[in-house]
């Protein structure tokens, strides 16, 4: 087959694609520029657009022997993910951008380029595995739950899936470091990528604060659930259902506990703040959803997660319409955050995925 | 899937992919092969008064009076430099210092829009901290810049002129530039002028003395030297300020120690490839016509950018530069790449992103028709079995990177 191999410059990707030429196919890489202005330099651990990284995966496709070249996509990473990304946030929600990403770049304008240039396959460094079982092209978790991001992958619909390869699911990061050495690839000891790749400098709040409010005058109240004010933020895009730290609230709450963001209601500017048992979630709404197997048909029992690195819980879906996921969990969850993605497994298989809409008590 | 780079001599391919980015770099001649190897057997810095010293000097001096007599120019006008972008960083910075010393109201640098970025950029930077004045010279349809758009541009204020900087000869889409002129109106206001001349050695005749120029970039790579030497032509009454500081070696303008093996390939170079440069021309032009005409037979919407006249006046001999509407330049590249066809979009890039051609853009195309260039470029080891290789494959390429676009025009959306 002849496979694309997108090269972020880390290690994973590297090893994905070595292990696609080993394999016998006809590989080549690119490295997708995401960012307008790349930066020189790595600042810590993260981001991957700079173009350091972008040497690190030209330097890993020498040492394959395969052809490389940079797609700039900058433009449609901006549009499609940073865009969105602060559209979330200015909407109270808690977006996913790798997510994102997956859904509206890799999978979607990386592969219809490469499908239409002649390529039958992208192939990336994701931890998730295909394999083709009763139900077809099954997408299942990694062996390694600690890199598993079939999460990630979740938004994927068959056709989608069908021009994917992820070499690395069998696989634990620990093996594909040794691997990477093994084979010569300078990036077997690059840190891990971590957080969100165009946010630098891990500011996250700042970032937005930036893009949504240059003046600084969005402040507004933190309320409890009884509707006192017991405080002042300076911008509900800061906040996140289920976040404790940062609240900076003088007054303490009657029972002397902690307390969690609840809500977060940018028209009002209002964040309202409770206390953990608050935050627990026995059923939630789920939008726009899509799937890579048979979609749910009446009351179907399976595991859903909610969060990136979040544990699957036990729950019950059911299709209310086409576009409306109705999930019913058997125990309660705490810190469900609108915006982040409900996926549908059954035992380690991927069915499908939402958007988080509406949750309930 | 391509080979590993291999460490073999270059020279004339007889087998392998059909190369056809000479203007990127063209391979070494045999005798510039020689001529440096001759040198790295042999110790000695041109700068030590002992005998190695002596030895090696004058091996620099006999390059730098092949390297005059082969341009019309003297001896003591050749500054050695490690290629062209240091040439051409050498007269812009060098001069618009000097000049806006000896007179402070001299900030404003008169420059071609469609300058190689090594131009392009050391305007920009003298801008942004120098306090420079960049005046961009338009161009016409062609990529040509007009002597009365220069003319215009120095009565606005010719007190204010630092420079002028114009290239003889244009990397992307090869139109020769009326330098000549330029440097006549130019003169009239006693302001120097700057010609980055790296495409057209060997290419086009180039005469120092009778082009009326101050100063001239040339790089050994282009015409059959090494990498990493060059030189700047300068006249003896034009004051450069240095840019690299040290030991003052080439007229105290430009420090650092002569590379002698560099130099002595790239003078062996120069002086065949100004000798050859007649010839070379016309079989040049004989073959660049006939990849224009297969290429819009086979691709009939396929748009030549640059001067339609081919004389050596026009266009430059080795160039045909295209764009292919509805297809991304890039795209293009790889797929080609992957049949053995080895080109350049033409436009510069970042961290190899490629950016819409500036060159492109400067002569009125759109931004679509910027980024759809293709540029082949022919040398001395070009023959019409490269020309048939990427014929052979164009048509299918141009093909699916048009699909490939329309996928990507669509998703946009």
């Amino acid at each position: 087959m002849k496979v694309l191999a997108a090269m972020s410059g880390g290690v994973d990707s590297a090893v994905a694609a070595a292990r696609a030429v080993e394999a016998g196919h006809d590989v080549t890489g690119v490295h997708l520029a995401l960012s307008k202005s790349p930066q020189s330099h790595r600042s810590g651990a993260r981001g991957c657009c700079t173009v350091e990284d972008a040497r690190d995966a030209r330097r890993a496709a020498d040492v394959l022997a395969i052809p490389f070249y940079v797609w700039d996509l900058a433009e449609r990473f901006d549009e499609d993910v940073i865009d969105d990304f602060v559209a979330e946030y200015a909407a109270g929600r808690t977006p996913n951008p790798c997510l994102r990403c997956n859904e509206r770049i890799k999978f979607a304008a990386v592969l219809d380029k490469a499908l239409a240039l002649g390529f039958d396959a992208v192939c990336t460094g994701h931890y998730a595995r295909l394999v083709n079982g009763p139900h077809g092209r099954e997408l299942h978790r990694a062996v390694d739950p600690e890199k598993d991001q079939s999460y990630v992958l979740g938004v994927l619909t068959v056709e989608q899936l069908a021009h994917a390869m992820f070499p690395l699911g069998d696989t634990t990061k620990a093996q594909v470091r040794v691997e990477a050495a093994t084979r010569g690839l300078q990036v077997a000891d690059k840190p891990d990528s971590h957080d969100i790749c165009f946010i630098a400098d891990g500011d996250t709040a700042g970032f937005l604060r930036q893009r949504l409010d240059p003046d600084g005058d969005a402040h507004g109240d933190i309320v409890d659930v009884e509707g006192n004010r017991v405080g002042e933020h300076d911008g509900v895009f800061g906040f996140t259902v289920g976040q404790r730290k940062g609240l900076k609230i003088g007054t303490p709450a009657p029972d002397g506990r902690p307390r969690y963001v609840l809500d977060v209601s940018p028209v009002s500017r209002t964040v309202t703040v409770g206390s953990a048992a608050d935050l627990d979630v026995r059923a939630l709404t789920g939008l726009r959803p899509r799937w890579c197997a048979e979609p749910p048909v009446g009351r179907v029992e399976c595991l859903v997660q909610l969060r990136a690195h979040g544990a699957p819980l036990p729950a019950v879906v059911r299709l209310l319409d086409d576009d409306t996921l109705d999930v019913e969990l058997l125990s309660a969850a705490r810190g469900v955050a609108p915006g982040q993605a409900v996926v549908v497994y059954d035992g380690t298989r991927v069915v499908g995925s939402a958007t988080i809409d509406g949750t309930r008590r | 899937m391509p080979a590993p780079a291999t460490p073999d001599a270059p020279g004339p391919a007889s087998t392998g992919p059909a190369y056809l980015d000479h203007a990127a770099t063209t391979p070494m001649v045999p005798e510039a092969i020689e001529a440096m190897a001759r040198q790295l057997v042999v110790a000695g810095n041109p700068s030590s008064l002992h005998a190695a010293g002596r030895a090696a000097r004058r091996v620099v001096e006999e390059s730098r009076e092949a390297v005059a007599q082969a341009l019309g120019a003297r001896p003591s006008e050749v500054v050695f430099t490690s290629g062209g972008t240091e040439a051409d960083n050498l007269a812009i910075k060098g001069v618009f210092w000097s000049r806006r010393a000896a007179d402070p109201r001299r900030t404003r640098i008169l420059v071609s829009a469609v300058e190689h970025h090594a131009v392009f950029d050391c305007v920009e930077w003298l801008a942004a901290h120098d306090g420079a004045t960049p005046v961009w010279l338009d161009v016409d349809e062609v990529g040509r810049v007009r002597p009365d758009t220069v003319r215009a541009a120095i009565e606005a204020d010719p007190a204010s002129v630092a420079l002028v900087s114009v290239m003889w000869a244009n990397n992307e889409v090869g139109t020769v530039q009326p330098v000549a002129e330029i440097a006549k109106i130019a003169h009239e206001y006693g302001i120097p002028v700057h010609s980055d001349a790296v495409q057209a050695i060997g290419q086009l005749p180039v005469d120092f003395a009778a082009s009326g120029l101050d100063a001239l970039s040339l790089t050994g790579h282009k015409f059959g030297g090494p990498i990493g030497v060059g030189a700047l032509l300068v006249t003896r009454d034009l004051a450069v300020t240095p840019v690299l500081h040290g030991g003052g070696q080439e007229r105290e303008i430009r420090s650092g120690t002569l590379a002698t093996p560099a130099i002595a390939g790239f003078a062996a170079a120069l002086r065949l490839a100004v000798d050859r440069q007649p010839v070379l021309a016309d079989q040049l032009s004989e073959l660049r016509d006939e990849l224009i005409a297969r290429v819009r037979a086979a691709v009939p919407d396929a748009v030549l950018n640059g001067d339609p006249a081919t004389a050596l006046d026009a266009r430059l001999p080795g160039n045909a530069h295209f764009s292919f509407p509805g297809c991304e330049g890039d795209a293009l590249l790889m797929l080609l790449d992957a049949r053995g066809v080895e080109c350049s979009t033409g436009s510069a890039c970042t961290a190899g992103v490629a950016r819409p051609s500036h060159v492109v853009l400067a002569m009125g195309a759109d931004d679509d028709l910027a980024r759809a260039t293709l540029r082949f470029s022919l040398g001395h080891t070009s023959s019409e079995a490269d020309v048939d290789a990427l014929l052979a494959v164009l048509p299918g390429a141009v093909e699916r990177a048009r699909k490939a676009g329309l996928v990507s025009a669509s998703s946009k959306k």
